[in-house]
């Protein structure tokens, strides 16, 4: 499988923080690839650095080949790179339908003045939109119940929906999902993997996700990169990452039972 | 109870309109507004234009500040750029009035975005300072530009003409100002039925996602800036042609805070707010006049007692429009609605 997004020894420092260090991993084309790690490892900063709203210091993102160095983000997301966000960043004053449509914002052309007049091709695209994104986006996310409500009075799985379906409009070619289940009861998540899933077959979609729910991770994830305090620790298949004493250490503080166990009852060894 | 206007076409969904019952109060609306100067007497005929400008340029201030969410207080300097550019076309060209007041509202698009230019890198109170800063460099050229402005005597006018007819009433000069008024905030509306308004929008809520999501804050925040000071810059030639003088008086810093107390109180981010905000800002201080005069046969001393007064019941008022309606006065008008399109069920 080729690599649509390959990281290449990327560094990022906020003053002495250094939130990333030498970070390299690959994203193969057409697979669903989490980054996980404990909270604060790197991987929102990972996430920014992509789209292009953090600047590392070192390092380079290629994107089909090409490096991402001095692209502006409006650019990224017009070439196809799509995201949502750990605190859910849906525009408040707009309707479902109206966030979605917002999505597609990268693919129309219309200007200032067509917009004055709503008229021809102004219209048109509009009309264009409102079909594509009925037919594609609401259907398939089940969401055309609340299309006509305003996003803040939705529940919190449905607005990290609306989100997907956002990020959907945009026409992904990669997809990168930032905590998609995180605070979502059992049926939602379950609703979430799906989701994602069909994304990955029916759309052709690249996922790049972060995620914390393991067992979820673990299910639906191709490829899975670690990272704990902004070093990748390693990636590989869910099997092969799952088993690394390494991984275990960063999760558990330790992979070695005996010491674990010490450290769990430090007086027994007295004894 | 609303019923039956379930949708065949995304088209029919997508109107302004929804519904045949809106449709038809439109007409009507339109109806009354041009049977208005034929009933109305010369003091209600001068109060409806002075209505029709200020809606034209609140309308203008609520795209930036209501829906853009960048304060502006350079209103009244845009409208300057607009009254004055309206007045030296006058004196020194024959051009009819749909030409100056475009040229009105494109050169006053142009100052416009560059007072704008900051508001990349500041936002908020900042802003609002940067655009008072550039408001003042607008009244300062007003007053110092003799050769052109007049300087402090300002610029006298004749009337609006278009093919031979001259516009030199009031009453003539509402068949001018509410025809554009009504197309202007229309335009407005359109707006933000497509791309441009959501991204204007998605400014306000959220500018970093926005950029994520592939919106050129830069160039959406000057559009906004443009638009914004395209409709103070016609009102500004408006009001030069409706009050045939132009002085660097005419705008002052003032001027800029009664804009924006008409968005706010009228409800930042809607459209009919603004409307009924500048017709809450102009009215009321008049209504009050009148309420005086109503006094004065009852209690002499009333003009005495109350002239000092009304500045700050007006005052008062606003205050409590803002604590017992946050959301201005386009929300009581969206309750009443709802009322009626749930009725005779409640909630």
């Amino acid at each position: 499988m080729p690599n649509i997004l390959e990281i290449n020894n990327l560094s990022l420092s906020f003053g002495g923080v250094k939130a990333l260090q030498d970070v390299s991993f690959r994203v193969p084309e057409n697979a669903v690839t989490t980054v996980i790690g404990p909270n604060g490892a790197g991987k929102t900063s990972l996430f920014n650095c992509i789209s292009g709203f953090y600047k590392p210091q070192q390092g380079t993102i290629r994107y089909q080949g090409d490096v991402l160095a001095g692209i502006k983000p409006p650019a990224r997301a017009a070439m196809g790179l799509a995201r949502t966000f750990q605190n859910i960043a849906l525009f408040r004053g707009m309707t479902v339908l109206d966030n979605i449509k917002l999505g597609a914002h990268v693919h129309m052309k219309s200007g200032l003045l067509g917009s004055l007049a709503y008229f021809g091709a102004t219209r048109r695209e509009e009309m264009a939109v409102r079909r594509d994104v009925e037919k594609h986006i609401i259907d398939f996310l089940e969401i055309d119940h609340i299309r006509r409500q305003s996003v803040a009075s939705l529940s919190y799985g449905l607005q990290k929906r609306v989100e997907l379906a956002r990020a959907l409009a945009m026409r992904p070619k990669v997809l990168m999902l930032d905590e998609p289940v995180a605070g979502m009861n059992r049926e939602e998540k379950e609703d979430m993997a799906r989701f994602i899933l069909d994304i990955r077959e029916e759309w052709g979609v690249t996922v790049l996700m972060v995620e914390h729910d393991m067992s979820m991770v673990m299910d639906i994830s191709d490829h899975i990169a670690v990272l704990n305090f902004g070093r990748v620790i390693t990636e590989g298949l869910p099997a092969e990452v799952q088993n690394n004493p390494e991984v275990i250490e960063a999760y558990l503080g330790t992979s070695d039972m005996d010491s674990l166990r010490k450290k769990l009852n430090p007086e027994r060894e007295v004894a | 109870m609303r019923i039956g206007d379930a949708k065949q076409s995304y088209e029919a969904d997508e109107a302004i309109w929804t519904s045949s019952t809106q449709k038809i109060w439109f007409a009507c609306f339109l109806l009354a507004l041009a049977v208005f100067p034929f009933m109305a007497d010369a003091y209600f005929l001068y109060m409806g234009c002075l209505v029709g400008i200020a809606v034209i340029s609140t309308t203008g201030l609520n795209i930036l500040t209501g829906f853009t969410g960048l304060i502006s207080l350079g209103q009244a300097g845009f409208m300057g750029v607009g009254g004055y550019t309206v007045a030296w076309m006058s004196i020194n060209t024959e051009l009819p009035f749909p030409i100056t007041l475009l040229f009105a509202g494109l050169l006053a698009a142009a100052v416009g975005i560059l007072v704008g230019l900051p508001s990349l890198r500041v936002k908020g109170l900042y802003l609002a300072i940067a655009t008072l800063a550039g408001s003042v460099f607008l009244h300062f050229i007003f007053a110092e530009w003799e050769s052109v402005t007049g300087g402090m005597g300002g610029l006298s006018l004749e009337p609006a003409h278009f093919f031979g007819f001259t516009f030199q009433s009031d009453f003539r000069m509402y068949f001018i100002i509410v025809p554009l008024a009504v197309l202007m905030v229309l335009g407005a509306k359109n707006v933000f039925r497509t791309r441009t308004g959501r991204a204007f929008i998605a400014i306000r809520d959220r500018d970093i996602s926005a950029e994520i999501l592939g919106i050129n804050l830069l160039r959406y925040k000057l559009m906004s800036f443009a638009l914004s000071s395209f409709y103070a810059g016609v009102a500004g030639g408006l009001f030069a042609y409706f009050y045939r003088v132009v002085t660097p008086e005419s705008f002052p810093l003032s001027m800029s805070i009664f804009y924006l107390a008409a968005v706010i109180v009228g409800g930042m981010g809607n459209l009919l707010g603004g409307i009924l905000g500048a017709a809450f800002m102009t009215l009321i201080p008049e209504a009050l006049g009148l309420l005086t005069a109503a006094l004065t046969p009852f209690y002499p001393n009333a003009p005495i007692f109350m002239s000092p007064m009304l500045e700050i019941i007006f005052g008062a008022l606003i205050v409590g429009f803002l604590i017992f309606e946050p959301h201005g006065l386009a929300e009581i008008w969206h309750r009443i609605r709802r009322f009626f399109s749930l009725w005779p069920f409640r909630n």
